[in-house]
C-alpha cells in the first residue's frame, strides 16, 4: 500500500525536502566557522519560545522564531567581542533556554506528547499553513546563502580580511545569526530542535570527505540533504519509525559509508602508487 | 604636492591598557616601498594594523589616501596580505575560490562574478606562479605556498597598495624568489607597498625606505640599515628561536 496517496504524508515529504535542502546550504557557513553545534544551541533557546507560546496561547512556533532571533544575535554579539568569554556565555544560554522551556510548557495547559513533537519533530501533523511557511522561509534562506556565498564564504573564512576589503562584516554575521535562528525554527517540526543541527552539519561532513573547494562541498552537501530527508521520509513510511531520527540516522549512515570508501580509495592508490615520496621542502632558517 | 598614500600623526595604541605603540608618526606617498622592520614585540604589526582599523587607535589620527581612516571607504584601493590565516577553515576551499575573494572589495557583496573578475584572478594565480594549482585544496599546500595564494588573493583586487604582515616569515626559498618576482612586477605598474618584516631576504632590492621600529616607537626612518657584526657575514646562518606564536603553515593552527 502506498503511503503518499495520503496529504499528511505528501506534506511530510515535501517538508522534509525543503529542510533537508535549505540547513546544509546554511550549515556549511557554521561548519567553516568552526560554529557547528551553534544551530542546536539556537534550537534550546527556541525551547524556550515554544514554552512561551503555549502558556500565552500564542504560535508557539512565531514565538519561538522571536525567542530563536534574540538568541543567536545575542550569541553573535558574544562571539565578535571576544572568545574567552563566550563559551560560557553560550552554556548560559543553551541551557537557561532548554530549562526555560521545560518550565514553561509545564505551566502551560499542553501535555508531554505536546512538548515531544517540538523536541523530536512531528511532521505527520503539519498543516498545509505550516507546509507554506515552512517552503517559503527555507527556499528564501537557501536563496540567500547562495546569492550571498563569495561574501559569507570571505567573511567565514578569513573575518579580518572581508573587514579590510570593506565588506559589511557585521551585517552579514547578523544575517547568518538571523538565518540560523529561521532555519531552526522551521525544522522543529520536521526533525525536533534536539535534532536539527544534525542536518545542518552531518550533510556538509560527509560532503568534504570527497569534494576538494567549497563550492564544490555545498553542493554536494544539498544534494545529500535532500538524499537523507526523502530517504529518511520513506523508511518512516514504510517501517512505521520517526520520521525525524530516519532522516538523521540516514545521514550519519551516508556520513559512515562515504568516509569508509573514501580511506579505502586513499589506501588503494597509495598502493598503486608507492613510488610517489614527495621530498619535504627545503628549510630557510634554522630552527632551535 | 600629491596626498600621501597614508600618514599616520602621533599615534599611540595599547592593548588592555598595556601601551604597544606611542606617538608613532610615518607618511608614505605614492610608488614608496616601505619596509617596517623592528624585533619580536616591537609593535611593528601592530602599526599596519592600527592603519587598517584592525585594532582601534588610542590617540593621534590616521589618514589613508587623504581621508581620515574612520571615513574611509575606498578600501578596495587596498590589498592586504596578512601574516597566515587566522581561524582556519573547516570546510576545504580551493586556491581559486580563496583568491577569488580578493575581487569582492571591488565587485560589492551583491554584484556575481564577471569575465574582468575572472581575468583579474587568473592574472593574480599566474603572478605568484600559483596557476597550476588553482584547484587543488589550499589545505594541501606548503606554507610558502599558502603564503602566495594569500598574496595572489590582494592582488586579484587590483590594488594601488599593497600592506603585507611578515609576507616571507617562514616561507621556502622557491616561495620568496616567486613572491619578490611579483612584489617586483606590482611596484613596476606604479603600486606603493608596506610591508613589516623580520628579515629582508630577495627583497631587499625592492626597498625603498626602511621604518625600524623598537619598543612602540620609530628610531629610524630612511635607508634600509646595513647588518652589523655577525648578521654581516657572507656565511651567517640566521638562527632565530621563533616562538611558538608561529606555526608552520598557514591554515593549520
Amino acid at each position: 500500500m502506498d503511503l503518499f496517496q495520503y496529504d499528511f504524508m505528501q506534506r511530510a515529504l515535501v517538508g522534509a525536502l525543503v529542510i533537508g535542502l535549505t540547513a546544509p546550504a546554511l550549515g556549511i557557513y557554521l561548519v567553516q566557522r568552526r560554529l557547528a553545534l551553534i544551530g542546536d544551541g539556537i534550537g534550546h533557546v527556541a525551547l524556550t519560545g515554544v514554552g512561551a507560546g503555549l502558556l500565552l496561547n500564542r504560535s508557539p512556533v512565531l514565538v519561538a522564531v522571536v525567542a530563536a532571533i534574540l538568541g543567536a544575535v545575542t550569541i553573535e554579539l558574544v562571539r565578535a567581542r571576544g572568545r574567552t568569554s563566550g563559551d560560557l556565555a553560550l552554556a548560559l544560554l543553551f541551557y537557561g533556554g532548554i530549562a526555560g522551556g521545560v518550565m514553561l510548557v509545564g505551566l502551560s495547559d499542553a501535555s508531554s506528547a505536546n512538548l515531544n513533537a517540538y523536541l523530536f519533530g512531528s511532521l505527520t501533523t503539519t498543516s498545509s499553513a505550516d507546509l507554506t511557511t515552512i517552503a517559503v522561509l527555507g527556499a528564501s534562506i537557501a536563496v540567500l546563502m547562495l546569492a550571498l556565498r563569495p561574501a559569507l564564504f570571505a567573511v567565514c573564512h578569513d573575518e579580518e580580511y572581508a573587514r579590510v576589503a570593506g565588506l559589511p562584516v557585521r551585517a552579514l554575521n547578523l544575517l547568518l545569526a538571523v538565518a540560523t535562528a529561521v532555519t531552526v525554527t522551521i525544522a522543529m517540526r520536521a526533525v525536533g530542535v534536539l535534532l536539527i543541527s544534525a542536518l545542518m552539519v552531518v550533510p556538509v561532513a560527509t560532503a568534504q570527505q570527497v569534494t576538494r573547494g567549497f563550492r564544490s562541498t555545498m553542493t554536494a552537501a544539498m544534494a545529500l540533504g535532500l538524499f537523507a530527508a526523502g530517504a529518511g521520509i520513506w523508511v518512516a513510511a514504510t517501517a512505521d519509525t520517526a520520521p525525524g531520527a530516519s532522516v538523521v540516522l540516514l545521514a550519519i549512515a551516508s556520513f559512515l559509508v562515504v568516509a569508509l570508501a573514501a580511506a579505502g580509495w586513499r589506501v588503494l592508490r597509495r598502493r598503486a602508487t608507492p613510488a610517489a615520496v614527495t621530498a619535504p621542502e627545503p628549510h630557510e632558517v634554522v630552527l632551535r | 604636492m600629491t596626498t600621501p598614500v597614508i600618514q599616520v600623526g602621533h599615534a599611540s595604541v595599547g592593548y588592555d591598557g598595556r601601551p604597544v605603540l606611542r606617538d608613532v608618526s610615518l607618511t608614505v606617498t605614492a610608488g614608496e616601498v616601505v619596509a617596517v622592520l623592528g624585533a619580536n614585540g616591537s609593535g611593528k604589526s601592530t602599526l599596519i594594523r592600527a592603519v587598517l582599523g584592525l585594532v582601534p587607535l588610542g590617540t593621534g589620527s590616521v589618514e589613508l589616501f587623504g581621508v581620515p581612516q574612520r571615513r574611509f571607504r575606498q578600501w578596495h584601493r587596498i590589498g592586504y596580505v596578512p601574516q597566515r590565516l587566522g581561524a582556519g577553515s573547516g570546510v576545504p576551499a580551493t586556491v581559486r575560490e580563496v583568491v577569488a575573494s580578493g575581487r569582492l572589495a571591488r565587485r560589492g557583496v551583491l554584484r556575481p562574478p564577471g569575465r574582468a573578475d575572472r581575468a583579474a584572478v587568473e592574472a593574480a594565480l599566474r603572478a605568484v606562479g600559483l596557476a597550476d594549482r588553482a584547484r587543488d585544496p589550499v589545505a594541501t599546500l606548503s606554507g610558502g605556498q599558502q603564503q602566495r595564494t594569500l598574496i595572489a588573493r590582494a592582488l586579484a583586487g587590483e590594488p594601488e597598495l599593497l600592506v603585507l604582515d611578515e609576507p616571507t616569515a617562514g616561507v621556502d626559498a622557491a616561495s620568496q624568489e616567486a613572491f619578490a618576482g611579483a612584489l617586483h612586477d606590482f611596484v613596476g605598474t606604479g603600486g606603493t607597498v608596506l610591508l613589516v618584516a623580520h628579515e629582508l631576504g630577495p627583497l631587499r632590492p625592492l626597498i625603498s625606505r626602511a621604518v625600524v621600529v623598537h619598543q612602540g616607537g620609530v628610531c629610524h626612518d630612511g635607508a634600509v640599515p646595513e647588518p652589523a657584526g655577525h648578521h654581516a657575514e657572507p656565511d651567517h646562518d640566521h638562527v632565530h628561536p621563533h616562538g611558538p606564536e608561529e606555526p608552520a603553515g598557514l591554515w593549520s593552527s
